[in-house]
């Protein structure tokens, strides 16, 4: 079930572990029959920590989804809720609870568990409500990092981006570092802390404080990370704005992967048995789960795209080759051979059909104009050209009314490559997309401005070439078949983030100084003394593991840029990737905008 | 206006800069429909009872034994119990709802005050024991350990450390101001937000409301929770004079723009972004909250006034292309083409003529002839399209200018399904003698192609042209004679 957590270099099974452990004890305090209602946004992260066949085993019956109204029958004695800390989600509870049968018996016993943390603020509001006492325990359930694949770690806090750099609030950096301390204490203490940015400042200074206080925490593991890198999603505004030009990449921007789970359009899934031709082809999408339990997907990932086809049409050709076989199998030996491969020779089969078909949806619009269009704008801010005046194709995609993200993306990746934009293209840009989609995104407009997305040019100066040269963010070389330089990733353009976790670890950021200045925050390196006995004697050859934690939000692309690395040969590091959310420009965008619905509660 | 599209290519193809094509793009191709056609194949071979993939996936898509997967299978065997009961529900519920109600007159905010008292608790579960009612008697279940807490001494450090660990604390024994900010300096050191909330919740509660606000200014970090916990729970009175004693005017005008998205009634609406021009916006966006106030005013008068003539009947324009929506709360570009395409012949003087739309928001050119023609186009009033693009000189002599360029003219007209002869009169009128031929190929208009060729004197094009015409017809006669002379 989760043996891909165990593939890579660093064994995330024990993690998974920990976290259905605490689950079971917490399950096991309310004795007898329960019924769980869930916050339906939690349902995605649990589902990577546990089936619903662990929960029936601690006589979890019912499960139902969080929504106003009377709660549904169910004979069970407890009845528990799953929610995240959100004032909108208690006055659901509050319903709930106050048209609850109070005739009924037995009784049904009430309970919370907060993911992650409990919320004063809340319990608060459950109290206004008058229904704080009915609920007999009232716990939390630390899920702050869920292991997503063998090298992925994630907190998938949606608005933690939007915390950190538009309201100051840190409460989801303390969840960082909490998940941090739960790291350490699996899999011992990080001698060394890198940083850049506002944000990683402050996790290394509370995983520092928390380590001083609870002295417990010091733990005899034997290190498995040589090194912490702590870096602020607005170091790197850029990245998330371009396109992915990976395959998990573009799944993700042309259908949003959540959760590792993709839904996609159910034609190209159509069922394959011919007998069942009546049958009324699939209305629902199809859900498809990716990670790299999947051999073939594992394999490409992370390649560019325009490197897929050959692979698939590769892996076609064997899997043909062994099917061919049978006919060559004459002995009863030879003959069982080939039957007891056909199991995983069906799944390969099986894969390749999905990818292949995944692969054609996925073509059908890179191979549109309206992509090339808009990928040749990107790639021409990010190599420096025509930053500084309004740009044409925007402009005719404002007047065509393209969506509002589709525009933010782009003026913003303008705005981030100009090192922001003159006063007057600004203001041309604004007034274009407040008349054609309303004056209430004046508001969006905003947050993007406070966020340092959109803004104007203030320094008159425009650091982002020296940035873009001194990093070589653009390279005109690029190889998408074998790529030699992780800016395969974009086609061109190397993601900074990951840059700057290149650089470090060979030659270190002391010969960027310079453009390390030039980017927000500060820098910093940490040390934490390890027991003696506990420090590392490296085996020659042994290759370091650095953990990257991207504070804010890392995308798809990011990640194949870190794998990239971890397998160069002569690279000398492996790296496991943590963030807050994974993201892509789409939904990085909508967490920005400002709600225009008024929330109904 | 946009580079052309030939003009890109070269581009491309001369320029260092690497776009994601695909270079070969019919290998690639052939390459997934070869692996599609391997797929194919193999299916005849191999038995197909178990063809789906590695984990058993409901067609759904949730993985079968999947959380959620799990809760539509154990909600759905509830339902149809659940709606013979509705009618006991209401009558139950009525009386039931009014009980939390006492509940919420005593102090809320005890969730911070020691727990041996709880005065209100015990008339509470009193109340409740009459009715027998059990599981309202809440706090006497609660476990003994929490009772424990708050007894003690704790020092701020140790007070936040406790809430950390989420722990109840009492924080009623911090009188002083001087302790009162030593606990909050203790909680933003701390990093946790949930507690730097429940401090601010107890300081809110017990601090003069200047004084808070004193304190706070020089307490960045906990500025911005409070900040963000009065938008969150709604205070918006408390909010505005927070930010206007930080003189966060800019931030106040905002926030208070913001709560017109809160009013549905479009007239309150009207009125309250009236009040929303004087705050202090930056001059810029003073223009924009100006210009939404003006636009929602016209929408109101306009809609009024059309949907009588809708109902009425008696305007043709409405019968035969019946209004979808209202125009209420749209953009401004959408009212312009609404505006375009019911009212294009009116005055200027009346609120919904186009060309007062224009003249009162100072709409571009571009924009305005941008949606002038995509609202003619879509009523096939090839006559008003014309007219969009013929200026007279002062001789009186007529010209075709398009600020937006003829190309867009063309695609805009493309996608509205006009007739070729209408077509071909724009295809003509591009400069750009490669786009020209493109876009005429590209929509059959044989007498550009023609015609241009026949400019550039190139025979061979114009020969290997001929096939693309139909025999016969007055287009390949026309070649022939161009290649006759």
């Amino acid at each position: 079930m989760a043996a891909h957590l165990s593939s890579g270099r660093v064994n995330l099974t024990a993690l998974r572990e920990a976290g259905r452990r605490e689950l079971r004890e917490f399950l096991d305090k309310c004795a007898g029959s329960k019924a769980i209602v869930w916050d339906e946004y939690l349902t995605g992260p649990f589902g990577l920590i546990a089936q619903y066949s662990l929960l029936k085993e601690h006589e979890v019956e019912k499960m139902f989804t969080l929504k106003p109204g009377r709660l549904p029958q169910a004979d069970v004695k407890n009845i528990i809720f799953f929610v995240r800390p959100k004032l909108e989600l208690m006055d659901i509870i509050t319903d709930n609870v106050l048209r609850e049968d109070r005739g009924r018996s037995p009784q049904r016993d009430f309970h919370i568990l907060f993911v992650p943390r409990r919320s004063l603020l809340c319990e608060q509001w459950l109290k206004e409500q008058g229904v704080l006492g009915s609920f007999i325990h009232r716990e939390q359930y630390s899920l702050d990092l869920i292991p997503f694949d063998g090298d992925l770690l994630s907190m998938e806090s949606e608005s933690a981006f939007k915390e950190c750099y538009l309201e100051s609030d840190q409460t989801s950096l303390y969840h960082a570092a909490k998940g941090l301390m739960t790291l350490q204490a699996l899999y011992g203490t990080i001698p060394q802390i890198f940083g850049k940015g506002e944000c990683a400042r402050h996790v290394a200074n509370m995983m520092i404080r928390m380590k001083r206080e609870f002295p417990g925490s010091q733990n005899s593991i034997f290190p498995v990370f040589d090194t912490l890198l702590l870096l602020d999603r607005n170091v790197d505004l850029l990245t998330p704005l371009a396109t992915q030009l990976t395959y998990e990449g573009l799944i993700d921007e042309i259908y949003g992967i959540q959760n590792t789970y993709v839904k996609l359009p159910p034609e190209k899934f159509a069922p394959k048995k011919q007998g069942e031709g009546g049958k009324d082809l699939p209305t629902e999408p199809k859900k498809l789960q990716l990670n790299s339990a999947e051999e073939l997907y594992a394999e490409i990932r992370d390649k560019n795209f325009n490197a897929v086809g050959s692979v698939l049409s590769k892996k076609a050709k064997i899997i043909s080759a062994a099917f061919e076989e049978r006919h060559h199998a004459k002995t009863v030996g030879e003959i069982k051979q080939f039957v007891s491969q056909l199991p995983h020779m069906q799944a390969a089969r099986s894969s390749l059909a999905n990818h292949t078909s995944i692969a054609e949806l996925i073509k059908d619009i890179t191979t549109s104009e309206d992509f090339f269009d808009n990928l040749t704008v990107e790639q021409e801010f990010m190599s420096g050209i025509d930053t500084d005046k309004v740009n044409n194709y925007i402009e005719d995609c404002i007047a065509q009314k393209h969506p509002l993200i589709k525009i933010l993306r782009l003026v913003c990746l303008q705005s981030v490559c100009n090192s922001g934009l003159k006063q007057k293209v600004l203001d041309y840009y604004k007034r274009e997309i407040l008349q054609t989609y309303g004056y209430e995104h004046i508001l969006t407009l905003n947050n993007l401005e406070k966020a340092g997305l959109l803004k104007p040019q203030t320094s008159g100066r425009n650091n982002y070439p020296t940035i873009r040269k001194t990093l070589r963010l653009w390279m005109d070389d690029v190889n998408e078949q074998n790529p030699n330089d992780i800016s395969y990733v974009y086609s061109g353009y190397a993601p900074l983030s990951v840059r700057l976790a290149q650089l470090l670890a060979r030659p270190g950021w002391r010969s960027i100084e310079e453009v390390l200045k030039m980017l927000p925050g500060p820098h910093f390196e940490e040390r934490q003394q390890l027991p003696t006995g506990l420090q590392k004697k490296r085996q020659h050859g042994e290759n370091r593991v650095t953990l990257v934690f991207f504070l804010g939000g890392v995308t798809y692309a990011e990640i194949a840029a870190l794998r990239f690395l971890s397998q160069m040969e002569d690279g000398g590091t492996e790296y496991v990737i943590a963030t807050t959310k994974l993201i892509n420009g789409t939904t990085w965008m909508k967490s920005l905008m400002e709600k225009l619905e008024p929330v109904p509660f | 206006m946009s580079r052309a599209r030939a003009d890109e290519e070269e581009y491309w193809h001369s320029s260092k800069f690497r776009a994601f094509t695909f270079d070969d793009e019919d290998d690639e191709l052939s390459q997934l429909k070869e692996s599609k056609r391997a797929v194919n194949s193999l299916r005849d071979i191999v038995d197909d009872d178990d063809d789906d993939d590695l984990e058993r996936v409901s067609w759904s898509g949730e993985p079968v034994g999947s959380i959620s997967w799990s809760i539509k299978e154990t909600a759905s065997s509830n339902t149809s119990s659940l709606e013979g009961r509705d009618s006991s529900i209401q009558k139950g519920s009525s009386s039931y709802a009014a009980l939390p109600k006492q509940a919420s007159s005593y102090s809320l905010s005890s969730l911070f005050k020691g727990r041996n008292k709880l005065p209100s608790f015990q008339s509470l579960s009193d109340a409740f024991s009459d009715t027998g009612v059990k599981n309202y008697a809440p706090e006497l279940r609660r476990p003994k350990a929490e009772y424990k807490d708050y007894s003690s001494d704790w020092s701020p450090k140790d007070t936040v450390r406790r809430m950390q660990r989420g722990k109840v604390c009492s924080l009623e024994r911090f009188r002083s101001l001087q302790d009162k900010l030593m606990l909050l300096d203790e909680a933003v050191a701390g990093h946790d937000g949930n507690v730097i909330t429940a401090v601010l919740i107890f300081l809110k509660r017990t601090l003069r409301r200047e004084i808070l606000f004193r304190e706070l200014e020089v307490r960045q970090v906990a500025l911005c929770h409070l900040i963000h916990f009065l938008k969150e729970t709604g205070e918006q009175k408390l909010l505005l004079d927070l930010l206007r004693f930080l003189d966060r005017t800019e931030e106040v005008a905002l926030s208070q723009y913001r709560e017109h998205l809160n009013i549905q009634d479009v007239e309150k609406r009207k009125e309250f972004l009236k009040g929303c021009i004087g705050l202090p916006f930056s001059a810029e966006d003073t223009s924009h909250i100006q210009d939404h106030y003006t636009l929602l005013e016209r929408q109101i008068i306009i809609e009024a006034n059309d949907r009588h003539l809708e109902t009425a009947g008696q305007s043709e324009i409405f019968r035969k292309y019946p209004r979808k929506a209202s125009i209420l709360n749209m953009p401004l570009v959408t009212t312009l083409f609404y505006s375009c395409f019911y009212h294009y012949t009116e005055a200027e003087g009346t609120f919904s003529s186009p060309t007062n739309l224009k003249k009162t928001f100072k709409i571009p050119d571009k924009q305005y002839v941008l949606t002038a023609l995509a609202a003619r186009a879509k009523l096939r009033a090839w006559d008003d399209v014309d007219a969009l693009f013929t200026t007279k000189n002062w001789l009186g002599y007529t010209k075709k200018k398009a600020p937006i360029g003829f190309h867009r003219v063309v695609e805009i007209l493309q996608r509205n399904n006009a007739p070729v002869q209408v077509l071909q009169e724009y295809v003509r009128l591009v400069e750009d003698v490669e786009t020209r031929l493109n876009l005429a190929t590209k929509y059959k208009c044989h007498d550009v192609v023609i015609e241009t060729y026949r400019d550039l004197k190139d025979r061979i094009q114009l020969t290997a042209y001929k096939c693309k015409v139909e025999r016969g017809s007055a287009e390949e006669e026309k070649i022939n004679s161009i290649l006759n002379n």
